[in-house]
């Protein structure tokens, strides 16, 4: 009984915060837009009993997930979404990798310093370091002040409302989820194996590739995840950030939602964006699994 | 800043809140009041101010139309406001408790009642136009002495479009106001809710949309204050802001606005009481409470937006009056025209032709 319990409480956690929401979205997905308040049609009216209920589900169709594939643009935001997530992923991978591995190797004393400096950015609102990345980056900011005073330019650099601004914020915001996950996988890190290594003949760098990288799998997995995931939705950044060129599927469900007040077919396209997203981390995980069972 | 300002509001709020249990909650266009003006009404009737700011139409109308939205007043536009009655998203106004009432323009009220019949669910805030903002010395010095600022050429001719990028230019991120635009630019009806017509706008904003540097409705204030860019097509009280900002910062930009001489529209922003509003009473009091002359014309002195408070015009400053970019001629007036709201089907193709306009697909 105390097992059964034990196990039920995660499970009503992600009923309770996954599923009951995502059945919400689900059924307005399958509705029609209307002018009334909240605007969908039809609402799901329990007064009118078992009637109503039928009722209820004849009016449900599948047209806003057909409408989606009579317009290229839903597609090419997803792809659009899907390329700048990948890319970012890869450039924080790149640059938090060495900030972990410099942690990890650190002297234990110091440890629990950096680890603090990587969390300390949390305690200011995400809003306001974005802000901030807006008077870095922009035509008169400071990082335009510096390079002319420096000479490095003559010309102010357009950085801010481009793509190249949207990366820097994306990578900027993510970079500690993907230094704590790989950090906490190096730390545990047991050095005699590198000696080990050494001692047979690996040189310094395939040491690294060959022990250190693999050996760190799970935390690269696991901040890969943590980056790529909250990305392809990102809303935020780009349209602080970026220009009115760049195409996010977060922006174009914004636009289904303010815009056109479509209910419907916002969320039918995050509906579709929640299988892009789920079914990918399914089959991998599923894939781990066999891997351990088959060398387990 | 404004995110500041807000926080501190809000954190005033919650701390009198505690000692008093009424409050009213307002929803208003950012940077369109004179904060003074918060804190008076707060002194004379003893409700507690909660007061927060927007800066597009669409995110108010998604906060109505899913109700619960917890506010008392909110400050729609014109045909957003036409279409949240239809909704059923407002209550009507109690006319006894709003003696002030009038104080408002007959002229205004006149074309207001388009979208709100009678006024029944609505009193006029302010009014103002959609025209181009601009950094007087970086346009000269681009375009020379004789720079169409005051026509629509400035931003819809790909010529001058072209040399104005290197300075920066921004638009409104308003599908129904830079559409209209447009169109009126090319001859067209700017009202016109025919798909084929309002497809022609595509074709003004195609050559010149590599030269355009953003479409956003509130950043172009600092932007242009700042000197970031040097030209924004936005509505007029936000560009004399940008201009009273450069002034106060006394960093040597000159900001000016103009009404382009092709005509340009003119919008209502309109208070209304939502329908499951927590406390209308209060909102009665506040509306009534701005529709006070001299607190209309506080404001009004404060952001340089029209007042609909005809009684106001004998407190606000005569430069104000005086200044055709506020409140315009009969000449100029004659040439604003309005518009009327999309039904949905139209409304996707417009919304879908921005999107086109703006990211290419």
């Amino acid at each position: 009984m105390r097992r059964f319990v034990l196990i039920a409480v995660p499970y009503l956690w992600l009923v309770a915060l996954f599923l009951i929401p995502f059945v919400i979205v689900l059924k307005i997905s399958l509705s029609d837009v209307a002018l009334a308040r909240p605007p969908y049609f039809p609402q799901l009216d329990l007064s009118a009993g078992w009637e109503g209920l039928t009722s209820f589900f004849a009016e449900l169709d599948f047209e806003n997930f057909w409408f989606l594939t009579t317009d290229d643009l839903y597609w090419k935001a997803y792809l659009s979404s899907l390329q700048i997530a990948f890319a970012s992923t890869v450039m924080t991978l790149l640059v938090g990798y060495p900030i972990a591995y410099a942690m990890a190797r650190a002297a234990p004393e110091w440890r629990p310093t950096l680890l603090m400096l990587v969390i300390l950015p949390f305690w200011t609102s995400f809003l306001i370091r974005v802000y901030a990345w807006m008077g870095i980056l922009s035509n008169e900011g400071l990082l335009n002040q510096l390079l002319l005073w420096l000479g490095a330019i003559n010309e102010p650099l357009t950085i801010l409302n481009t793509n190249t601004a949207v990366y820097i914020g994306i990578v900027y915001t993510y970079l500690p989820f993907m230094i704590l996950p790989i950090y906490s996988a190096l730390e545990r890190m047991d050095d005699s194996l590198l000696e080990a290594a050494e001692d047979l003949g690996c040189s310094r760098l395939s040491a690294f590739w060959l022990v250190t990288v693999p050996l760190s799998k799970n935390g690269i997995i696991a901040g890969c995840f943590l980056v790529f995931i909250p990305t392809i939705g990102e809303f935020v950044i780009p349209s602080l950030l970026g220009g009115s060129g760049t195409l996010m599927i977060g922006k174009v469900l914004w636009e289904e939602f303010f815009s056109n007040r479509d209910w419907p077919v916002a969320s039918a396209v995050a509906v579709i964006l929640l299988l892009i997203l789920v079914i990918p981390i399914i089959l991998f995980q599923r894939n781990e699994q066999k891997q351990r069972e088959a060398e387990g | 800043m404004k995110t500041h300002l807000l926080t501190m509001t809000a954190g005033a709020a919650l701390m009198a809140s505690l000692a008093n249990a009424e409050e009213v909650r307002v929803y208003n266009w950012s940077d369109y009041i004179d904060e003074a003006l918060l804190t008076k009404f707060e002194e004379e009737t003893g409700i507690d101010l909660i007061y927060d700011v927007f800066d597009s139409n669409e995110l108010l109308e998604t906060k109505m139309l899913a109700g619960g939205s917890g506010y008392d007043v909110v400050v729609p536009s014109g045909t957003f406001l036409q279409r949240q009655i239809a909704a059923g998203a407002f209550q009507k106004l109690d006319m006894s408790k709003l003696p002030n009432h009038d104080n408002l323009w007959d002229k205004i009220q006149e074309r207001t009642a388009e979208y709100d019949p009678g006024g029944e669910y609505s009193i006029n805030y302010m009014w103002g136009t959609t025209g181009i903002g601009y950094n007087v010395g970086k346009v000269t010095e681009i375009l020379g002495e004789d720079a169409p600022v005051n026509s629509w050429d400035l931003v819809f001719d790909p010529a001058n479009m072209e040399k104005l990028a290197e300075c920066g230019v921004h638009f409104l991120d308003a599908p129904a106001e830079m559409i209209p635009a447009a169109l009126n630019y090319i001859g067209e009806d700017p009202d016109s809710h025919d798909p084929e017509v309002i497809a022609k706008a595509e074709e003004v904003f195609a050559p010149i949309r590599p030269y355009i540097q953003k479409f956003h409705s509130s950043e172009y204030v600092n932007a242009l204050a700042n000197g970031d860019i040097c030209v924004a097509v936005g509505w007029s009280g936000d560009v004399f802001l940008a201009q009273f900002r450069a002034s106060e910062a006394e960093n040597g930009q000159e900001i000016d606005y103009s009404i382009p001489t092709q005509g340009a529209q003119m919008w209502f922003d309109q208070m209304a009481i939502p329908v499951d509003a927590p406390n209308p009473d209060a909102a009665h009091k506040f509306i009534n409470f701005i529709l006070d002359a001299q607190n209309a014309a506080a404001a009004t002195n404060y952001v340089w937006y029209a007042s609909g408070n005809k009684a106001a015009q004998e407190f606000i400053d005569q430069e104000i009056l005086d200044y055709p970019a506020v409140y315009p001629d009969e000449e100029t007036l004659a040439k604003l025209f309005t518009t009327t709201p999309y039904d949905p089907r139209v409304q996707r193709t417009v919304t879908r032709l921005w999107t086109k306009i703006k990211s290419g697909t």
